[in-house]
C-alpha cells in the first residue's frame, strides 16, 4: 500500500497512520514522523510552494526506492503546500514493515529526502515580513548518509 | 500552456530575484538565450551549480545543454527547503 500525496488543505496525520495500519495487518511495526509549524517562534505563517510537474513524480519515486530498500509493506508520504499556521502539520511519513528497524530507517530515509531533495520551497512570515528559508548544511549531510 | 514561445518559470526565492513568476520568450531557447532572457541577477544565480533547470517537466542533467522548443516550459529551480 502506498499513500503518496501533495495536499493543499490541512490534514490529520493520525488518520493517515491509522489507514496505513489498517491496510497492512501483516506488518510487525509502523513508524511515523510528523513535521509541524513551530509555535511560539514569532512565526505568523509558513508558505510552501512546489513545482507540480516534478513534486509528486519525485515523491512516488522516493516511495518506491524506500519500499525496495527497506522491504516495506506500506508507505505513507504526505506533504502540504499553501499557507500554514503554527501547529499545522507540514509533512507526515509512515512506514509499515515486518520489523521495527526497517520501519524506523525508512522514515528517516524518506524525511531526509523530502527535506533535501524534493521540489518544495518554504518561506515564513515574521512581523508581517516574508523571508525565504535557506536549506541548511545539515540537510545535505543528512541526505549524504544514504548514498 | 501557450502555443507560441517558451515559458520560463521562477520557482521559490528566484521569483523575488526576478521580480516576477514567469516570463514568455521566443523559441527556440538555449542556455545562452536563457541567461540573456532572465537578466543579470537571475543569470548570476543560474551560474551556481546548486540551481537546477527543468524543461518539459524533467530536470536537466546538464542545464547548459538546454534546448527549449515552441510551447515548452522551462523551470528554474533553486535549492529546495521542504519538510
Amino acid at each position: 500500500m502506498r499513500d503518496i500525496r501533495v495536499l493543499a488543505e490541512p490534514f490529520a496525520p493520525a488518520d493517515a497512520i491509522a489507514a496505513l495500519a489498517a491496510a497492512t495487518p501483516q506488518a510487525g511495526g509502523i513508524a511515523s514522523f510528523t513535521g509541524q509549524v513551530r509555535a511560539g517562534d514569532d512565526v505568523e505563517a509558513l508558505e510552501l510552494s512546489h513545482y507540480a510537474p516534478l513534486t509528486l513524480p519525485g515523491m512516488q519515486e522516493l516511495g518506491e526506492q524506500a519500499g525496495k530498500r527497506f522491504d516495506l509493506l506500506g508507505t505513507t508520504l504526505l506533504h502540504r503546500i499553501g499557507t500554514l499556521r503554527p501547529g499545522d502539520p507540514i509533512v507526515c511519513v509512515a512506514a509499515a514493515a515486518c520489523h521495527r528497524r526497517s520501519a524506523f530507517d525508512a522514515v528517516d530515509f524518506c524525511m531526509d529526502h523530502l527535506k533535501g531533495a524534493a521540489w518544495f520551497w518554504k518561506r515564513e512570515r515574521r512581523d508581517g515580513e516574508w523571508r525565504w528559508i535557506e536549506p541548511r548544511a545539515e540537510d545535505h549531510a543528512d541526505l549524504a548518509r544514504w548514498r | 500552456m501557450r502555443a507560441v514561445g517558451v515559458t520560463i518559470l521562477f520557482l521559490g526565492p528566484l521569483r523575488d530575484v526576478a521580480g516576477r513568476q514567469s516570463l514568455e520568450t521566443n523559441a527556440p531557447l538555449d542556455w545562452s538565450g536563457l541567461l540573456e532572457a532572465v537578466g543579470p541577477d537571475v543569470a548570476a544565480q543560474l551560474a551556481e551549480e546548486r540551481v537546477n533547470v527543468a524543461c518539459r517537466g524533467k530536470v536537466l542533467a546538464d542545464k547548459t545543454a538546454l534546448e527549449a522548443r515552441e510551447g515548452d516550459e522551462v523551470a528554474l529551480l533553486p535549492p529546495v527547503s521542504g519538510g
